[in-house]
């Protein structure tokens, strides 16, 4: 059907992405825990290697009735619903940031359930909605 | 039939589709840009901030489909040598890469009042990037290399090795923990964004679209002109 020079073409082609495919695949693997871009509360209490003087970003939901404001320092709790780490922030947060929403604390960690923030970062969740139908969620849920 | 493909049959074709798209374009883009802005709902938690999603996502979708494009006529390209495909993806190019870098750039306009930061390394940004790295390479082939068959065959190749990445930058929301938020819009399931925001959010991807019609259209014909002064008569 095909042309012999179309068919050798095709069939080197195919041998050609496949091992790409396969190597990109093995790099993904390798790298796999460095793309993560947070850790859950969870890894962090399962990881047995925990290098306390690294930097490293925690995410999760802000628990909801946690968010702490004392004059300078912004004390909550992210949690990821099995397991629960404190933060403590100094500094200016996002608009997005408020409770039982997403958020990645970027500091170091001072103990396996405390950590100290230098930066936090709102995650924004992928609803869309007009604030009247929020309102109206909001009633229904009364 | 296979008149059609005489450049002369295609330059009034072209001519055609271009003055057409041209009379209707600026009225549509009119429309979709007023619904945007003015007339679809801010968001419940971001405000009017919402308003760059509908620049950014169809931004997204135009940089992720035309590399799409390229590629799997890079692979028709590289197995049957047609002259034709290598104008079209040439055309195609540009348009994507500057859509892609349009996403970029208004997606950390609104990364830096909703998350606080312009720029983070999570799996979504970073292949969004490598997307217009591959971009710049299958130009940059096309432009450096002197010799013509050559620069076909690279820069299919590196078409289809981008090919790979469009995959990760889809699931990389799913697969790994990233800033990035999942998509809005799904195909199978229901949506998680609202009906009287999706509605401007297409209007704006057919407006673009129309847009990218309307570049494509005139690098083509530059493409053709190019042949046809070299004295070819057909592609």
């Amino acid at each position: 059907m095909l042309p012999k020079k179309a068919k050798k073409r095709a069939s080197l082609l195919a041998v050609f992405f496949l091992v790409s495919i396969i190597c990109v695949f093995l790099i993904l693997n390798a790298l796999n825990k460095n793309i993560l871009y947070f850790k859950t509360p969870t890894d962090i209490r399962v990881s047995q290697d925990i290098d306390f003087n690294k930097k490293i970003r925690v995410g999760g939901m802000v628990k909801k009735n946690t968010l702490n404001i004392k004059d300078q320092e912004i004390l909550f709790i992210i949690t990821d619903l099995k397991n629960e780490i404190k933060v403590s922030f100094k500094g200016t947060i996002p608009n997005l940031f408020s409770e039982g929403k997403g958020v990645v604390a970027e500091g170091k960690l001072q103990d396996k359930k405390f950590f100290i923030a230098d930066r936090i970062l709102a995650k924004h969740d992928e609803n869309y909605m007009p604030p009247e139908l929020q309102n109206i969620m909001k009633d229904n849920a009364k | 039939m296979l008149n059609f493909f005489y450049n002369s049959n295609i330059f009034i074709w072209i001519e055609k589709l271009l003055s057409f798209i041209n009379s209707i374009f600026f009225a549509l883009l009119l429309v979709g840009l007023s619904f945007a802005l003015i007339f679809s709902p801010p968001d419940y938690l971001q405000g009017d901030s919402v308003r760059i999603m509908y620049v950014h996502v169809p931004a997204a979708w135009i940089g992720l489909a035309s590399f799409t494009l390229i590629a799997i006529l890079s692979i028709f390209n590289f197995i049957f040598k047609i002259k034709n495909l290598k104008l079209i993806t040439k055309s195609i190019a540009p348009i994507g890469l500057i859509f892609t870098c349009i996403a970029i750039v208004t997606g950390s306009i609104w990364g830096r009042p909703t998350w606080g930061t312009f720029w983070a390394w999570d799996a979504r940004i970073t292949s969004m990037l490598v997307l217009a790295l591959f971009y710049v390479i299958f130009i940059a082939v096309h432009k450096l290399v002197s010799e013509e068959d050559n620069a076909n065959k690279i820069s299919s190749i590196v078409a289809i090795t981008g090919l790979i990445n469009i995959p990760i930058i889809k699931y990389s929301v799913l697969w790994w923990n990233t800033l990035h938020q999942p998509a809005s819009i799904k195909i199978t399931g229901s949506s998680t964004i609202h009906s009287s925001m999706l509605t401007p959010l297409l209007l704006m991807f057919f407006v673009l679209l129309m847009y990218c019609a309307l570049i494509f259209l005139m690098k083509y014909k530059t493409e053709i002109i190019r042949i046809k002064k070299k004295n070819l008569k057909r592609l």
